[in-house]
Formats: structure tokens, C-alpha cells, sequence
């Protein structure tokens, strides 16, 4: 338990020392999202009828935020530590391969929840919000942070070099996150892209993060929690095989 | 030798696409030696302390520490080695107490500190405890990693070059160190480019070439197995006969004659007198374990 508390300890330091470019610049970013979408867009879009844009947009820019920033989390700390080799020190310690996964999942999520509420604190006077169920909210939050904490585990593991690791960032974690629902509803797309929305897990995760704070949705959050619990287990147990293999890190 | 030894390594077999790192090593290392692992570059020595330490998996083959088995067994085996890693590799997010606070949890161990303390003063660390990792100095970042490798009190010390690229005076505090902790029951096993090193700390050696042990014996005695005592001189005038000059070797301007026993040593200056030999600069040279290294690297292999 020692080795887990003290890795997972390690990790979360790693971020809070330099938190002004790992939690307050995320922050900053999110603000201005929210600024230029909610000027540009507030009296031409209506998402469900009782929403202005700007309520409906800080739970997505929260989401978004949170999971961009699990992932950067435990990507970058497992690709700098393979990259300056400071990862022997872990490697040579009599540490499980599920205490690691442990301890960089939850430094990821906790990473994730101080940028996101961060971000709803910002955010919270520019727009009326409402918490109709925090504890979806808290669920959400933390399963997503937990998937794209584990996904940044994976991609850390896989990319030799940092431009690897930025290809992963921007062709899949980017896409993923902006068309899954941040800035609009996919009620408000045409059939074809709502049917293909329907395959991206970090819609569910938008989806049910927002239904916690308004009580609407474009799907049932239940179907969300089944989605996202799935996606989470799946990759789990295939990163959790990969770090038993020592899949590039032990020869 | 006890019953149980400190590193047992049978038949380890390790292969990177074409070159064979190590083809079947067998090793036993006992309790408190302080063992030399000495080899050219590319002789495997670093495949094989990193198949001890787990970093790298052997395609077949054992190894245990103390009894317990490297990938079987591994959290055992770890909590029993300490290895300082070859490579000048750090955190540079971290100060040196932090770096050595962590190493300890991860070892399973809190409130290390008055362990800690001592490791830093014996390592001359004590005055750069609050640096930041990155500020320090090469020779500085050397002495942290060795500090690393011993916040858990490890029985099997193993430290892959240690010295390479150090100044004398780290060497000395380093090795005086490693030697207290030898004296106090502690396993050593060593690596290093510097064979005076090797000779002067090792009590057994092992050979390394080719990803194969080519000699195991004490240090005595591969100095008296392999090398001789020498005679060094300048020949100012005449020339030697045939039968010395083809024993000889230049070294610079001076020649190199081994002289099996020191009781020779009289015959051979008689006969050199008797040739008509003058002699400058004359040296009487012990065996040196350089010269048992290049004899057995530049051996054909043998069958």
C-alpha cells in the first residue's frame, strides 16, 4: 500500500508544481472558450428550450477540460519518465503493475476534477447553472477522468517520442472530445453525424455529465454509465495486460 | 559459500534481433563478496545486471536473488537488490530528499528519513538535500543515484559503472562507502572500465565476452593465471636478442619483457648486460589486471 500511496503521491505532485501550466492555464483556456462561443452564439442557438447556449455550453467546456487534461496527465508523465529514463527508478522498485495502473489513473482523475471544477468555478457567473443531480455529476466526472486517464496511460506506453504522442493527442483524444456534444447538441446535427456520434464514448460522457446538472439529455444517462463503465473496463484490462507484459518498458 | 547464494544465474540466454546480448551465463555470487563483472563494451555485462534487476526479460534461463526468483518472484527479489543504473538518469521535477523520500515509499518503507540522513553525509550529499535534481552537477546526479539504490537497505548491491565519467574524489568517498557497506555483510557486484578499480576492490571477477563468462576465478588468481611481472626499460644502445625480442612488446618507446618469477629477474639483466644491451628507465612492473583483460578479450574463442 506504501508503494501505491507514495506513486500515486509522486504523480500528483508532478502536476501541482507546476500547476500554473497544468491547472491554470487549462482554466484560463476554458474561460475564453466560454467568452468568444457564448458572445458569438448565444442568440443564434437554442439547445434544449429552456437553455441559453451559455448554460448549456459550461458543463461540456468542464467535460472537455477534465478529460483533455487526465489524458495529458499520465500520457505525459509515462512518456517523459520513459524518455529520460527516470522510469527505471519505478521499474527497479518492488511495485505491482496494478498498483502503477492505480496510481496513475487517480492522479489523472484527481488532475481532471481540480481543472474541471476550476472551470465550472470560472464559468459559474457567466452563465445560470443548474445541479439537479450532483451525483451523476460526480460519476461522470470521475469515470471519464479515469477512461482518459487510462487512455493516456496507453498512449504514453505506445509513443516512443513526444511527436508520437502528439499525433495521439491531436488525431484522436482532439477530435473525440470536440465532436462529441461540447458545443452543441447532436439533436441539432443531420442523421448521418448523430448515428455517427452515437459511436464516440466521450458523447456518453458529455451527455451524462450534463444531464447532472440540467436533468436533459440527449440519451438516458443509464445508457451513458453502461457506455462509459463498458469503454472504462475494456481498456482497463487492456492496459492493465500491457503493463504485465511490460509491454516497452521491460525488454 | 552458504547454502543460499546472494545471485544465482543459470543458463541466461538473451537476444536483440541479430546479436546474441548473452548466450547462456551461469553465475553464483556469494553472501558479502564484492564481485567484479568486467568486459568490453558490448560483452553483455548491462544485459545481464538488467535481467537481474527485471528490466529486461531473458528468453530463457534463471536468475535469483537470495533465493528468489527475478520474474517469478519479483517483489521479493527487488526488495533484496539495489541497483544503481548506468545511465545518468533522474526526475527533474524533484529535490534530492524528494527523490530519496519517494524511492523509499516505493519501497514500501516511510519515515526513512534518519536512513536518508546517513546516506546523504556518507555520500557528501548532505549540503545539496534541498537541491532541485536538475541544478545539480554530473558527479552530484552519480552520487544521488547510488543513493537511490540504497534507501531499502538492499542485502545485493549491483552498480553498473559507477565511476564512469567521476572525479577522484567521488570515487574515493564512493568507494569507501561501498566498502564499509561490504565489511557490514552487504553483496557487491561491480562493473566498471577501470580495471585498477576492479583489481583493487574485487575479491573474485568474472569475465564477460560475447554475452558469455570466458574466466570466473579470485583476483589473485587470474593475475597469477594470466599476467606476469614485467620489465620496462629504454634501450639506449645495442639490440635484443632474437629469442627476448619476440617475447617483447613496445609500450611508447619502452619495451616490455615478462619476467615469469621475480628470481628471473637477475638472469634476464645478465644476459641483456652480456648482449651489449644499455638500459634507461628501468621499471619492474606487477601483474596488472589489464593485462589478464586483453589477453582473454583478444583469445580466439575457444571451442
Amino acid at each position: 500500500m506504501t508503494s501505491f500511496l507514495t506513486l500515486f503521491y509522486k504523480e500528483v505532485l508532478r502536476f501541482w508544481k507546476v500547476g500554473f501550466q497544468t491547472v491554470v492555464a487549462p482554466i484560463i483556456t476554458a474561460m475564453l472558450y466560454l467568452m468568444i462561443f457564448s458572445h458569438v452564439l448565444e442568440d443564434h442557438v437554442r439547445v434544449y428550450d429552456r437553455l441559453s447556449y451559455g448554460a448549456f455550453l459550461v458543463p461540456g467546456l468542464v467535460m472537455m477540460s477534465l478529460l483533455q487534461n487526465a489524458f495529458a496527465n499520465s500520457s505525459s508523465s509515462v512518456i517523459q519518465s520513459k524518455v529520460v529514463g527516470s522510469i527505471v527508478f519505478i521499474l527497479l522498485a518492488p511495485i505491482s503493475y496494478l498498483s502503477f495502473f492505480a496510481a496513475y489513473v487517480l492522479a489523472a482523475v484527481l488532475r481532471g476534477l481540480v481543472v474541471g471544477l476550476g472551470v465550472l468555478l470560472v464559468t459559474l457567473w457567466f452563465a445560470p447553472l443548474e445541479f439537479q443531480h450532483p451525483l451523476w455529476i460526480l460519476v461522470f466526472a470521475t469515470l471519464g477522468g479515469a477512461l482518459l486517464g487510462t487512455l493516456g496511460i496507453l498512449a504514453g506506453l505506445w509513443a516512443d517520442k513526444f511527436d508520437q504522442l502528439a499525433a495521439f493527442q491531436n488525431f484522436l483524444i482532439m477530435p473525440l472530445t470536440f465532436l462529441s456534444g461540447v458545443f452543441y447538441s447532436i439533436h441539432s446535427l443531420p442523421a448521418v453525424w448523430q448515428g455517427v456520434s452515437r459511436y464516440n464514448p466521450v458523447f456518453y460522457l458529455i451527455d451524462g455529465f450534463r444531464h447532472g446538472f440540467f436533468g436533459v439529455s440527449d440519451v438516458s444517462p443509464w445508457l451513458s454509465l453502461a457506455v462509459a463503465v463498458a469503454c472504462f473496463i475494456v481498456l482497463a484490462a487492456f492496459v492493465l495486460a500491457l503493463l504485465r507484459r511490460g509491454y516497452k518498458l521491460r525488454a | 559459500m552458504s547454502s543460499v547464494p546472494a545471485i544465482r544465474i543459470r543458463q541466461v540466454a538473451k537476444r536483440y534481433g541479430k546479436t546474441q546480448a548473452l548466450a547462456g551465463v551461469d553465475l553464483d555470487i556469494a553472501p558479502g563478496e564484492f564481485f567484479g563483472l568486467l568486459g568490453p563494451n558490448g560483452a553483455g555485462k548491462t544485459t545481464l545486471i538488467s535481467a537481474l534487476a527485471g528490466l529486461v526479460r531473458p528468453d530463457g534461463g534463471s536468475i535469483e536473488v537470495l533465493g528468489h526468483d527475478v520474474q517469478s518472484d519479483y517483489r521479493a527479489a527487488r526488495r533484496l537488490l539495489g541497483v544503481v543504473p548506468q545511465e545518468l538518469v533522474f526526475d527533474p521535477f524533484f529535490s534530492v530528499r524528494e527523490t530519496l523520500r519517494f524511492q523509499s515509499g516505493y519501497f514500501g518503507i516511510r519515515g526513512n528519513d534518519d536512513w536518508i540522513d546517513e546516506i546523504l553525509a556518507n555520500l557528501d550529499l548532505t549540503a545539496k538535500a534541498d537541491a532541485g535534481m536538475r541544478s545539480l552537477s554530473g558527479g552530484m546526479k552519480r552520487r544521488v543515484l547510488v543513493a537511490q539504490a540504497l534507501v531499502h537497505r538492499p542485502p545485493v548491491i549491483v552498480l553498473d559503472e559507477p565511476t564512469a565519467g567521476v572525479d577522484v574524489e567521488l570515487r574515493q568517498t564512493l568507494w569507501r562507502f561501498i566498502q564499509r557497506l561490504n565489511g557490514e555483510g552487504h553483496t557487491v557486484v561491480l562493473t566498471t572500465h577501470y580495471l585498477e578499480e576492479a583489481e583493487a576492490l574485487c575479491g573474485r571477477i568474472a569475465m564477460l565476452k560475447a554475452g558469455k563468462v570466458v574466466a570466473l576465478d579470485t583476483t589473485a588468481n587470474l593475475l597469477q593465471r594470466f599476467a606476469a611481472h614485467t620489465l620496462r626499460f629504454h634501450l639506449a644502445a645495442g639490440e635484443l636478442p632474437a629469442d627476448l625480442a619476440a617475447q617483447a612488446s613496445r609500450e611508447g618507446r619502452l619495451w616490455v619483457l615478462p619476467v615469469a618469477a621475480c628470481e628471473q629477474l637477475e638472469t634476464l639483466l645478465a644476459r641483456l648486460r652480456q648482449a651489449g644491451c644499455r638500459l634507461e628507465e628501468l621499471q619492474v612492473g606487477q601483474p596488472e589486471l589489464e593485462e589478464v583483460f586483453m589477453r582473454l578479450m583478444h583469445q580466439e574463442q575457444s571451442p
